[in-house]
């Protein structure tokens, strides 16, 4: 068998989809396994990162050797940069509203924000932006 | 001046990923995006108040290529706890972060940077905005992680926005 210039692209390419579909399913296998809500956003938003970029590049490697440069596979990483952060906080913000806020003493599971506001799903933002926040009292909470 | 162009990144921005979508350099498509970026940021305009300070932008490439090795890491490391680590081993619990910049645009930044790298998702931030809740999945030491992140993502961006 002769090693040419298109068996080891296709090799690359291969390996490629072959390790971004490994961290896929390791990923959704942590999605199904982990313990709890939490510790299950984990999978998701790591291991699934490698496994969408390996795809990416995958394809990028191909097209790239057939059809010239294209930008595409850049701007599916830049989206999903910009979105899947944004899915999990939404998914954690929900979840710490459901299993601390329903709880009787839940908030004493956060750990303490360190400052005289508590976290904001659960506490309401100072007035006034422009004033000093360590001069202004603490605003009663909203379900106390 | 900033009457037309409340957010001249963000046109400049909004035009490039135009051109990128088309995957063709016209002159067509590049006027297309340019309306496109200075009509979108004077729609959301009142979303986003504050034009930010970019101080040092030739930073963020250095911070790219920073937190796109730690997700490689980040990857390895989840994928072998999920495999390997029985769920009554696991370490996890919140951790707070004690923010020192004020700038949004870099909590938010700090914020998916978190939620992308080793075994942290940021969860909340306190009323304030001057702390951030972070969800660790294995971490028998959150002192050492809390000063990783500051450290090696905080600093950095302070660099860039203040």
């Amino acid at each position: 068998m002769d090693i040419t210039p298109e068996l080891l692209l296709e090799l690359l390419v291969a390996a490629l989809i072959v390790i971004g579909g490994l961290f896929g399913v390791v990923g959704s296998y942590g999605l199904a396994k982990l313990p709890d809500l939490m510790t299950r956003l984990h999978g998701p938003t790591k291991a699934t990162t490698l496994g969408v970029g390996g795809a990416l590049l995958a394809s990028m490697v191909y097209f790239w050797a057939r059809d010239g440069f294209t930008f595409h596979e850049l701007l599916v990483t830049l989206f999903l940069f910009l979105t899947a952060p944004i899915t999990a906080t939404m998914v954690a913000k929900a979840y710490l509203h459901r299993a601390y806020l329903d709880d009787e003493n839940g908030q004493q599971a956060l750990p303490p924000t360190g400052r005289r506001y508590g976290w904001a799903s659960f506490d309401a933002a100072p007035e006034s932006e422009g004033s000093n926040p360590d001069s202004v009292e603490a605003p009663r909470r909203a379900d106390s | 001046m900033k009457r037309v162009l409340p957010h001249p990144l963000l046109t400049l921005t909004l035009t490039v990923v135009w051109v990128m979508l088309l995957n063709d350099l016209s002159l067509g498509g590049l006027l297309l995006g340019l309306i496109l970026g200075i009509l979108i940021p004077l729609g959301t305009r009142s979303f986003w108040p504050q034009r930010p300070r970019l101080r040092r932008p030739l930073k963020i490439v250095e911070y790219v290529l920073v937190v796109l090795w730690d997700i490689v890491v980040a990857n390895v490391v989840v994928a072998r706890i999920v495999l390997f680590k029985p769920n009554r081993k696991l370490e996890s619990h919140f951790v707070t972060i004690p923010l020192d910049t004020r700038s949004p645009e870099a909590i938010t930044v700090l914020a998916g940077t978190i939620t992308m790298t080793p075994g942290t998702v940021s969860a909340d931030l306190s009323a304030d905005g001057r702390a951030l809740l972070v969800h660790c999945l294995h971490e028998s030491d959150p002192e050492r992680a809390r000063d990783g992140i500051k450290q090696r993502y905080e600093a950095r961006l302070m660099e860039i926005f203040e």
